[in-house]
């Protein structure tokens, strides 16, 4: 199936309450599926065509104050639109899954994959202190894997999760193991707006603290969530690391492509290994440390200008040369474009 | 005789004829005092009250003076950025049918920045209530010009008097709403006098009593005054609202159900 499709259908079988979205290419197969497919008759799952993507991300947002599973997908114009809601989202500590299928640009662009949207989802993007996390799938299995994936860590953590996917990985077809249906959950959250009962005080969502001090303690908590965060979710992928001297930091579609440049790269006698961050916030800071004190050198690739390079250089703190490679605006490079970068910089 | 005493003394239960709603938190509003805020917060929780449904409404809350809402109304409440208050009820009534779902927007949230959101929700016919305060301003900010700011009328924004032909004109936004199949109920009322108090508060009642049909949303506007930022007394507040305010946004039901 399609990687969009995946997304759609783990969210019938995960369980999910609504799906609010706004057609926009990459990703339009998304809510095209969940209308084929019809969820509201089986499951119970709301699926709604929205005015705008504003609208869509406030839906979410209606929802998931109920304590609902709750989730919206878009592409990169979209989820700049979508900004606005998903800092509320942030402050008003609410669940939910936003699907980000990322085409080239700025502006209107192009509808080709790309990369570019790394440092809006994993540097806040709308206003005010804030992450949110960010999960980057890099096949048709894990679009799938991740929508549940994404609701355990929203629900546990109170928190807004984005699947950062692209243009390639939403449109390409893979096999796809389904798991079976998890029915609706029919527990109420303790916090949700959900009508006060007479056994409680009454509950309220909201992102506005008007006096400093309260404002400045729900940034203190914010923050002391994001480190617990950091400290226990951190999630990545390495691929002949072992014994690598050299070492490629890649996500999504661009570390499928990096498979191919480390086959390449064995063969011409080089060890050439992956980290693949899973989870893009947190990053995995730690670990990439870590590896900077075994290799010579590493190279982020990216659909990009170069963006989670910037995380890559913080990470390797000066102690390896960190470069990057990356093509913009919808083109994707070929592994022995790769390649061929990476000997240029390296084995000079 | 403490002052508690002589409270119960004098304000015995027998004795009490008429008494705040018990769903309104007992504390001081925010709103500056002659603001019709609090009288339509009171209306709402009387009926609340009245249909027995504290259990069973979810509000949103605007952006504006009225953002701090569920300080003062003692029931579930979710706060929506300035204008999408109609998505965020959207989102609540689509995934919990059952419940009474309220949205309470000024002129500034819902005709101007949150336009598209208010016709959306209003053509889907979303079994909400939207109660809408035209005051003509933007009160908190402090007094900008709004969409249904009157011709010729002056705000911090329109030093010189709203000028149409700059400008444009007063947005009549209830009765454009009004034109769509998905509303139901669509009237203009005030809460200046207690006879007008009287016909608002029945008019929200209808309004929350059609959320059973399922039939389509219902919008009940307030014509009200800002006496702060219309830099007037209260009481010549309220003769501006009667004398200039009023001709425009005329009071009166606007749609009402073909009930046999």
């Amino acid at each position: 199936m399609k990687g969009n499709e995946a997304i759609a259908e783990a969210a019938i079988r995960c369980g999910v309450d609504a799906y609010f979205g706004y057609p926009i290419t990459p990703q339009s197969e998304i809510i095209e599926y969940l209308a084929a497919e019809n969820p509201e008759a089986t499951t119970g799952m709301v699926v709604l065509q929205a005015e705008s993507e504003t609208a869509a991300i406030n839906m979410v947002y209606g929802a998931a104050g109920c304590g609902k599973k709750a989730m919206t997908s878009s592409s990169s114009p979209g989820i700049s639109l979508k900004q606005e809601g998903i800092s509320y989202l942030a402050c008003a500590e609410l669940p939910c899954l936003i699907v980000n299928v990322v085409r080239g640009g700025p502006g209107l662009g192009t509808i080709q994959p790309s990369q570019a949207d790394y440092f809006q989802a994993v540097k806040g993007g709308g206003h005010g202190d804030y992450h949110i996390v960010v999960l980057a799938p890099s096949s048709v299995q894990e679009q799938y894997d991740f929508v549940k994936l994404s609701y355990d860590l929203a629900f546990k953590y109170r928190i807004p999760v984005m699947m950062l996917s692209d243009g390639a990985i939403g449109q390409m077809m893979e096999k796809v193991y389904l798991s079976d249906y998890i029915p609706r959950s029919t527990e109420k959250q303790p916090w949700a707006a959900t009508g006060k009962t007479k056994d409680r005080q009454r509950n309220y969502i909201t992102s506005l603290y008007l006096k400093t001090e309260a404002m400045e303690n729900k940034n203190i908590a914010l923050q002391a969530k994001y480190k617990n965060i950091t400290d226990q979710e951190v999630r990545f992928e390495e691929i002949q690391t072992g014994d690598a001297d050299y070492l490629l930091v890649a996500y999504g579609i661009s570390s499928r492509i990096c498979m191919k440049v480390i086959e390449l790269a064995r063969k011409s006698g080089i060890k050439l290994g992956m980290l693949r961050p899973i989870t893009l916030w947190p990053f995995p800071t730690n670990r990439l440390a870590e590896l900077s004190n075994q290799v010579k050198g590493m190279l982020s690739v990216e659909l990009s200008s170069g963006q989670m390079v910037e995380d890559v250089r913080l990470a390797a703190n000066g102690k390896v040369p960190v470069e990057f490679y990356g093509r913009m605006g919808g083109a994707v490079y070929t592994p022995s474009e790769v390649f061929d970068y990476f000997k240029s910089v390296f084995l000079k | 005789m403490n002052l508690d005493e002589l409270k119960k003394e004098i304000v015995k239960d027998e004795n009490i004829v008429f008494k705040k709603t018990k769903n309104l938190i007992d504390t001081t509003l925010s709103y500056c005092p002659g603001c019709g805020h609090g009288v339509v917060h009171r209306l709402i929780m009387e009926v609340v009250e009245e249909m027995d449904i504290q259990d069973n409404v979810i509000g949103v809350a605007p952006v504006g003076c009225a953002v701090t809402a569920y300080d003062f109304l003692d029931i579930d409440m979710q706060q929506a950025a300035h204008g999408r208050a109609p998505a965020v009820a959207t989102g609540i009534k689509r995934t919990m049918p059952d419940k009474y779902v309220f949205t309470y927007q000024g002129d500034g949230d819902l005709a101007a920045i949150g336009t598209g959101e208010t016709i959306h929700a209003c053509n889907r016919g979303e079994n909400i209530t939207i109660i809408f305060i035209n005051n003509g301003i933007y009160g908190m900010t402090g007094g900008q010009m709004a969409p249904t700011t009157l011709r010729g009328m002056k705000s911090s924004t329109s030093p010189r008097g709203r000028d149409i032909s700059r400008e444009g004109y007063p947005l009549n936004i209830t009765n454009l709403v009004a034109q769509l199949d998905g509303t139901y109920f669509v009237t203009r009322q005030a809460v200046h006098t207690p006879a007008l108090v009287r016909k608002a508060k029945a008019s929200i009642r209808k309004a929350f009593e059609y959320q059973k049909l399922n039939k389509g949303t219902s919008i009940v506007e307030i014509v009200s005054n800002c006496n702060s930022g219309w830099k007037l007394s209260p009481v010549d507040s309220i003769k501006f609202l009667e004398e200039n305010m009023l001709p425009v946004y005329q009071l009166g039901d606007i749609k009402v159900p073909n009930e046999k």
